[in-house]
């Protein structure tokens, strides 16, 4: 418990990082440094590009699997990385 | 000729079995060649044909029907919460959360994710893997190769009046904050000619949605004229077919705000209307056909704040008044302003002028038809294109005589021009057989730069964006066409503006010097008459019409020819016979020519008299 809070605390204390959000295989936002609204938002959005993305990488290899996201936008980057059961979402504002 | 051999078996030998045998070949018949025949043909000369064996393909488009799309927002509402827990119920989801994180499948999970994640994050922060590298040379290149381009113009969107029948986009204005907005006004120009189910909506289109027009505005009478208030661009004034000016307000819909009273608005077709520069942002001036040119506060559309008669003996007098077809007014100079006539002549006024007699300066001449538009020079206010007839013509302000450059004489009228903003040597013209014009006077004075074909009908109003890149024409079918111009026309070029000063200034120059030498020969024409006048009281008639000259030349020439004729006949008479009628004609022709040649004014038109006499 106190481990996961400590990846969490050095993850949150890395440059430029704007948010974290963990979210459960339905969907549901279990940890989040956002408000409510945002988090709301990208669990939403983002759980179903998890699911497009993993299918669309076993649809071209079934023995492949996707390991992880990266989005990539004008303003900042959306890091996700999948497991069978949650996710980890980080939002960074990349050094330029 | 028949060909025939005869092959002949007795009777009594039918049926006999057949016997063959071997025997040298004979000739028969030989045909030989008959020249006679090869006359019917003509040799050909031995041709290339080619010959491929290849399936025969045709080509064929196929379009499909319109696809409207809207855009519509989600809205996102937290979902994929087990049954028993209620998402509105804090407590509820909190203990959920809170059970979650005891699992000990998520603490792996998460610990091993951390990781994962926390590598990308330094990786994130160590270099960044999206450099531009080459960023400046990258530019080099693209300007060089900007510099070598051919100038061209893409369309980008057509919008189609969406009537039945279709009216003339006679105006258009763009939105001043942002460009993304254009207000098209709709109009019949053509007299009486506008059928009665004639819609009179004016719309605003959003140049991203070419299929329905953003707003609706709904005058009384079509609108002539459309302008967005540069200040506000909520607010749009429009001058309307019946001399009525109206402003609509977009936020309040498509009904207009205020109109003018019929009593003291024009009694023609307000052609153009423009936005002042005033503290309060509510004052313009229309323009119309009437002769009158009036100034208008907003907030009070019952009567004009202004009145000016654009009577040239400054009397006033409404009969004598030219009608007004254009309005220019630049806020750089808020006190001047200027007109363009019906009759082709661009009047410049001083709007502080103290009597309606001194408001009108000076006149500048030298058009043939109604001046449709005008417009300063945004970069040197000083001169200024009007486009009118089959021409394009540049006018400096000091020159009144002619204008310092002009295009040549199209063939199809020219109905609408405008400056860029970006580039002070660069305008562009609409004709109307339906092609834009971009000219650069500083790349090519005869031809137009870029001319485009745009649609069959005639284009009639053009306005191009203030980033000078879009181009919006409309048409006499209502059509509004955007296009997009290469970056070499509205990029600046190196030491564009020192060049486009130079090329002003000489062509003013030459004028001016052009001007004084005019002066000077008729200073020196006059003094010439004033002396002959005491040696002989006939010729010196100055004011001596243009068909009395005629006519004295008609008579010098007769006289002359009957001179030769006679010569010509004694001629005849020594000689017999000999001479054919064509070449009397021919010698009585030279002989005009000769005569005719020196010092006759009317060279062209004497050609056509020998007609008269040869025939």
């Amino acid at each position: 418990m106190a481990e996961v809070e400590e990846t969490l605390k050095r993850i949150q204390s890395q440059k430029g990082v704007q948010g974290i959000i963990i979210i459960n295989s339905e969907g549901i936002p279990i940890k989040s440094t956002l408000d409510n609204s945002s988090t709301v938002q990208y669990a939403g959005l983002l759980h179903q590009l998890v699911m497009k993305t993993r299918s669309t990488v076993r649809d071209l290899d079934p023995q492949n699997d996707l390991t992880f996201l990266r989005v990539r936008s004008k303003k900042n980057e959306i890091m996700i990385a999948p497991d069978k059961d949650y996710f980890l979402i980080v939002i960074q504002n990349p050094s330029e | 000729m028949e060909i025939v051999y005869v092959y002949v078996k007795k009777r009594s030998e039918f049926g006999r079995p057949c016997n063959f045998s071997d025997r040298s070949a004979e000739l028969h018949v030989d045909l030989l060649p008959d020249p006679e025949l090869a006359a019917r043909f003509v040799a050909r000369d031995p041709r290339d044909v080619a010959v491929q064996s290849v399936r025969d393909m045709s080509e064929h488009e196929v379009n499909t029907e319109r696809f409207e799309s809207e855009s519509r927002g989600i809205n996102h509402t937290e979902g994929g919460w087990p049954k028993d827990v209620n998402p509105h119920e804090m407590e509820q989801t909190i203990r959920f959360r809170k059970k979650v994180e005891k699992d000990e499948n998520y603490m792996n999970t998460i610990m091993q994710l951390g990781s994962q994640m926390e590598h990308s994050i330094k990786q994130n922060n160590a270099i960044d893997i999206y450099q531009e590298y080459f960023e400046e040379e990258e530019e080099d290149e693209e300007e060089l190769t900007e510099a070598n381009e051919q100038p061209a113009a893409k369309t980008i969107n057509v919008f189609r009046d969406p009537n039945e029948v279709k009216r003339t986009a006679s105006s258009l204005s763009w939105h001043p904050d942002g460009n993304h907005k254009l207000a098209v006004a709709y109009s019949s120009l053509e007299f009486q000619r506008a059928p009665k189910c004639m819609n009179f909506d004016s719309y605003i289109w959003d140049i991203e949605n070419p299929n329905r027009p953003d707003l609706t505005l709904k005058p009384v009478s079509p609108l002539v004229s459309l302008e967005y208030n540069p200040k506000d661009s909520h607010i749009l004034l429009g001058g309307s077919y019946n001399g009525q000016i109206a402003y609509w307000d977009t936020r309040k819909g498509g009904q207009p705000v205020e109109m003018s009273t019929i009593e003291h608005s024009h009694r023609d077709p307000v052609y153009k209307v423009i936005w002042l520069q005033s503290k309060t942002g509510t004052d313009a001036f229309s323009a119309s056909t009437d002769g009158q040119v009036l100034w208008w506060d907003i907030r009070k559309m019952n009567e004009p704040t202004e009145r000016l008669v654009l009577d040239l003996n400054k009397k006033g007098n409404l009969d004598n008044a030219l009608g007004a077809i254009s309005l220019e007014f630049e806020p750089t100079m808020p006190t001047k302003f200027m007109v363009g006539t019906e009759q082709g002549l661009v009047i410049s006024c001083n709007r502080k002028a103290k009597t309606p007699a001194e408001k009108i300066v000076c006149t500048y001449s030298g058009h043939h038809g109604p001046i449709y538009a005008l417009q300063r020079n945004p970069f040197f206010p000083k001169n200024f294109l009007t486009v009118a007839d089959w021409t394009a013509r540049i006018w400096s302000e000091d020159i009144k005589e002619s204008s310092i450059m002009w295009t040549k004489y199209h063939m199809a009228y020219l109905m609408d021009g405008c400056w860029s903003p970006i580039r002070p040597s660069v305008f562009f013209t609409v004709r109307m057989d339906g092609t834009v014009d971009a000219w650069d006077f500083l790349f090519k004075q005869n031809d137009p730069t870029l001319s485009l074909k745009v649609c069959d009908e005639a284009l009639c109003s053009l306005q191009v964006q203030d980033n000078g890149q879009l181009l919006a024409c409309g048409s006499q079918l209502g059509t509004t066409t955007l296009l997009e111009v290469s970056p070499g026309l509205c990029t600046m070029q190196r030491n564009e503006k020192a060049l486009a000063t130079a090329m002003f200034e000489r062509e003013t120059k030459r004028e001016k010097i052009l001007e004084s030498r005019h002066r000077e020969m008729r200073l020196k024409e006059r003094s010439r008459s004033e002396q002959s006048k005491e040696d002989d009281s006939r010729d010196a008639d100055r004011e001596e019409s243009t068909e009395d000259l005629v006519a004295r030349a008609e008579k010098d020439f007769y006289h002359i020819i009957e001179a030769e004729f006679k010569k010509l006949k004694e001629k005849e008479e020594e000689r017999v016979g000999m001479k054919t009628e064509k070449t009397v004609h021919w010698f009585l022709f030279l002989t005009c020519l000769a005569t005719s040649s020196s010092g006759c004014l009317f060279g062209p038109r004497l050609h056509f008299i020998p007609k008269h006499i040869a025939t």
